[in-house]
């Protein structure tokens, strides 16, 4: 029997406001343990949350990003439950009357647009850390990430493949940094999936039992965990067994997810309005506004890059994948060169470089203007495409200007056809037996001639005016 | 000159002639405290070292011809109210270390004018009763009669009060912890509508229902400690951005043509005879000082004990999880986490908090919440909009402020619906979320009562007017127990 999965996705994103949710405690992480924190984050008896308004303005950003419907009228909950890391032991939360409901969010898959719907987006605050040491029989606690605002982005079971999450990932992260409410840094945690995975044979209509997924941090273990799960699940299935409604953690070193608790041992979380908050009312102007300082989003760009600059789907997507590359890629295109050329150099130089050092485009020391002038140079034929890679290379350790680099070394291109007429002819009367062997119709020595001269003039001759002038001496 | 029956209008004209001093003044109450406190256990802490300070501030700014309507007026503030660097344990074993690290935004409003903190008064345990029995640390007695109860929650306040031990205090009010105990102790006893006093520093009961108001010897003592703590805080998001007028303003005015509503609901079967009588009487004072009654009905009153104890103990269930040995306070070391955690609770809170606790546990449970919680704001909403109607036709409400005078100690502490129903009067104005006052209004088997004037949404003035006319031409209000 063949089987499908069904999949769908929490995504919870850590806003990026400078202040906690309730409190005017700093967000900045890595900070001296509990270093960060006051009587309203601690949850110290009568103290009370006062709404962060920034947290509700990225939260209706995002909704507006994805599709969604803004609330009017929304309100926090209580969602209570006992643990360490929460130090009220209830998290403030949202449950009935979400800040934003619908919304959809396109990703492809084989190359045709698939639209996964979005349940609601809500925001809530973080919980701390516990530091579990095996040294010592207790443990520790940070609160210093207690009341982080988080948002929790939740699709419907719209997702059939581990590739189709990881691309939905992939697709919200980018908006998210795009519009500037996350930085999306799944290894420091301000991104976390949670997943919601069941199977049943493919045309079935009814769901199968769900498990849930947690600990997936990066888009590599999203896949990995849900290609172990469906696996697993569709193995007990076929084995006549049942699947045990579950949490599952997901477990890197091994690639495998471990149960964590059952569906008997879920908390019965006793969500209520929370009566130490007003409800939130959110007029239209204040959408409007928001609306207004939405920047051109990711799909927008990439279909005005195919048509605006003739680039092809993939180079476009590359370079709309994080708007600050897209906007360097736009500013070397405003100084008049040729966006494909500007295009083809950021992917296939730029980006090697940084990946290579783990590095994004705000650390490139590489100013717009500067590969632009390299571009123009080497349209000018002042160096070669060959030598343009080299200066590259300098630009992006030293940060000088192209032209400075070129005369500093001595690169600039050899097109004086006296000259290189002169090194030609040097090397043909050198290697006699090579000149032999190419007028009897060897004549892929060309390359050999060619390769001779530009080691002797250190790869500064012009490549062409060499193979013109050699094929014409050969003859 | 006796010191101890003074108000503040009257301690500061003296403080300000230097005809006392601050010191004077704070170790007089300070040495009252001493010798009355053991017999009647108002006072959890006092003081002493932190006055100093206090005392001297506040002595400058007298100096400085700089006093403020406070400064230098010894109050007793109740237990579940943050004090900065001072022991605030709720009464409950759970916070008995607990020093908060921060000031509430009332008793902050209170320093702003340099009063003197006399000491912290005892409570039910997390203001959880309605007789101060279910301290922690001690029955605090009534001062008229020590064998009774003082009322509770804020039951310490109003035996300081009431025995000249401070001032004034502040108390806290959820269902009635502020006018009960100002009843049984024959003080006066106001509770601002919800969101006119920050909570925040107020350890939280019930958070929709909890409001910190003052408990004082006269009406006019109340309007200057209401001015003095009300107003809008960035820290509380329930505080109401509503302006605070001077509540001295409309005292003294004539009260003719005031109309007054007697809700019929009010006047039940099972109430003490004599209460019901002084109350009468209080009422017919009233009119015979010009106002106007006309008989109202209140038709959801009966279900406002039942509402009030969903609603008060499931937001409770979850106020109160924080105390937990985590952090602070009382822990009982566990084989594990969940071990810790459930000797800690089990140990840290009495047992009036514990079926508090699982009350509200059960109501928000899946499975109960539509039938107990939702259902229970449900029916809020109607008692609101019962008010709402009654005030279409009535500028005040005057009721009891309980069905009967303060008990005897012991005599509902096995039998919690009894007990509950205590505050039968008073839990409606909370649920609706409106200000009433409990003014001395006669006695009744040799105690005091209490009559409830209830207002509109911060028409506390209008409720001070009428009580000031009251009190003003009765004098009930200066009657005193004989401790001495």
């Amino acid at each position: 029997m063949q089987y499908e999965a069904v999949i769908g996705l929490e995504v919870h994103a850590q806003l990026s406001t400078n202040t906690k949710i309730f409190c005017r405690c700093s967000t900045n992480f890595g900070s001296e343990p509990n270093s960060q924190t006051c009587p309203v984050c601690l949850g110290l008896p009568g103290s009370l949350p006062v709404l962060n308004k920034k947290a509700v303005e990225f939260a209706i950003k995002t909704g507006l990003a994805l599709n969604s419907r803004i609330a009017s009228y929304t309100r926090f909950a209580r969602k209570n439950y006992f643990y360490p890391d929460l130090p009220k032991n209830y998290q403030i939360s949202q449950y009935e009357l979400p800040i934003c409901e619908g919304g959809y969010i396109e990703i492809s898959v084989d190359e045709k647009p698939k639209r996964i719907n979005l349940t609601r987006i809500h925001l809530e605050e973080d919980a701390g850390k516990n530091i579990h040491d095996a040294k010592n029989p207790f443990s520790l606690v940070d609160l210093n990430r207690t009341g982080v605002p988080l948002m929790e982005i939740v699709s419907e079971p719209d997702i059939r493949t581990p590739q189709e999450a990881s691309e939905y990932m992939k697709k919200l992260r980018t908006i998210l940094r795009y519009i500037e409410v996350c930085d999306g840094n799944m290894e420091q945690g301000s991104l976390r999936c949670d997943a919601n995975v069941s199977v049943r044979p493919v045309g079935q209509k009814e769901f199968g039992v769900k498990v849930e997924l947690k600990n997936m941090n990066s888009f590599k273990y999203v896949e990995k965990a849900l290609e172990y799960e469906i696996k697993r699940q569709i193995e007990i299935l076929q084995d006549g067994g049942k699947i045990i409604q579950e949490t599952r953690l997901f477990d890197a070193n091994s690639s495998r997810t471990y149960s964590m608790r059952s569906k008997e041992e879920a908390h019965d979380y006793r969500y209520f309005p929370d009566p130490d908050l007003v409800p939130v009312i959110i007029n239209d102007e204040m959408i409007q506004e928001i609306m207004s300082g939405l920047p051109e989003l990711p799909d927008k760009k990439i279909s005005r890059f195919i048509t605006d600059y003739n680039l092809t789907n993939y180079d476009a997507e590359i370079l709309a994948s994080d708007k600050y590359l897209a906007g360097w890629f736009e500013e070397v295109v405003r100084c008049g060169v040729n966006p494909k050329t500007a295009a083809n150099w950021i992917i296939n130089e730029l980006l090697k470089f940084l990946n290579e050092d783990d590095k994004t485009i705000s650390d490139t020391p590489i100013k717009p203007q500067q590969l632009a002038n390299l571009i123009r140079m080497i349209e000018k034929g002042v160096i070669s495409g060959k030598i343009a890679k080299t200066v590259f290379h300098e630009m992006y350790q030293t940060g000088n200007e192209p032209d400075a680099i070129v005369t500093q070394k001595g690169l600039v291109q050899i097109s004086d056809t006296e000259t290189i007429q002169k090194t030609i002819d040097e090397i043909l009367a050198a290697n006699p037996k090579e000149v032999e062997r190419y007028k009897n119709g060897e004549t892929k020595l060309l390359g050999f001639f060619a390769g001779q001269v530009m080691k002797v003039t250190k790869g500064k001759a012009n490549p062409q005016m060499v193979n013109e002038i050699l094929k014409k001496r050969l003859s | 000159m006796d010191i101890a029956r003074l108000n503040i209008n009257e301690l500061r004209l003296l403080l300000d002639k230097k005809e006392v001093s601050v010191k004077e003044v704070s170790e007089y109450y300070l040495d009252r405290i001493d010798k009355l406190n053991p017999r009647l256990c108002a006072y959890l802490i006092t003081t002493n070292s932190n006055a100093e300070k206090m005392i001297d501030k506040a002595q400058k700014r007298i100096d400085n011809k700089q006093s403020l309507n406070l400064t230098g007026i010894p109050l007793a503030i109740k237990d579940n109210i943050c004090t900065e660097g001072i022991l605030t344990t709720c009464a409950s074993r759970i916070l008995y270390n607990f020093i908060p690290p921060y000031e509430s935004t009332a008793t902050k409003r209170l320093l702003e004018q340099d009063y003197i903190l006399l000491g912290k008064t005892n409570l039910d345990e997390f203001a959880m009763g309605s007789s101060t029995e279910n301290s922690a640390f001690c029955v605090t007695k009534n001062p008229w009669d020590l064998e009774t109860v003082p009322g509770g929650s804020s039951g310490g306040s109003a035996a300081a009060v009431a025995a000249d031990m401070c001032v004034a205090a502040l108390g806290s009010d959820t269902g009635g912890s502020i006018r009960q105990p100002a009843s049984f102790c024959g003080v006066v006893g106001l509770k601002p509508t919800y969101g006119r006093v920050s909570r925040y520093g107020l350890v939280a009961f019930a958070s929709s229902l909890d409001q910190i108001g003052p408990i004082t010897k006269c009406v006019k003592d109340s309007a200057i400690i209401l001015k003095t703590i009300s107003g809008n805080d960035a820290s509380d998001s329930t505080s109401a951005p509503v302006s605070v007028p001077d509540y001295e303003d409309s005292l003294g005015r004539d009260i003719k043509g005031i109309r007054v509503g007697i809700p019929k609901e009010y006047f039940i079967d099972g109430m003490d005879k004599e209460v019901e009588k002084v109350i009468k009487d209080a009422i017919n004072h009233l009119i015979s000082l010009g106002a106007e009654p006309i008989e109202i009905s209140l038709p959801h009153t009966e279900y406002a004990v039942a509402t009030y104890y969903i609603i008060a103990t499931s937001e409770a269930s979850s106020n109160l999880a924080r105390f937990d040995g985590v952090k602070y306070g009382f822990r009982r070391h566990g084989k594990d986490l969940m071990d810790m955690y459930l000797k800690t609770r089990s140990e840290g809170f009495g047992a009036e908090v514990k079926r508090r606790i699982m009350l509200g546990t059960y109501a928000l449970s899946s499975g109960y919440y539509d039938a107990y919680y939702k259902k229970a704001q449900e029916v809020r909403t109607l008692l609101k909009t019962d008010f709402e109607k009654a005030f279409k036709n009535v500028d005040l409400i005057l009721t009891p402020t309980s069905p009967t005078v303060a008990f005897k100690i012991g005599e509902k502490s096995n039998n919690p619906l009894q007990m509950y129903l205590s505050d039968i009067f008073t839990i409606s104005i909370n649920l609706a979320g409106l200000p009433a006052i409990s003014i001395p209004c006669g006695f009744a088997h040799d105690m005091p009562v209490g009559l409830q004037i209830i207002g509109r949404y911060f028409e506390e003035p209008l409720i001070l007017q009428v009580a000031y006319a009251y009190e003003q031409s009765t004098n009930w209000h200066q009657k005193r127990p004989i401790l001495d």
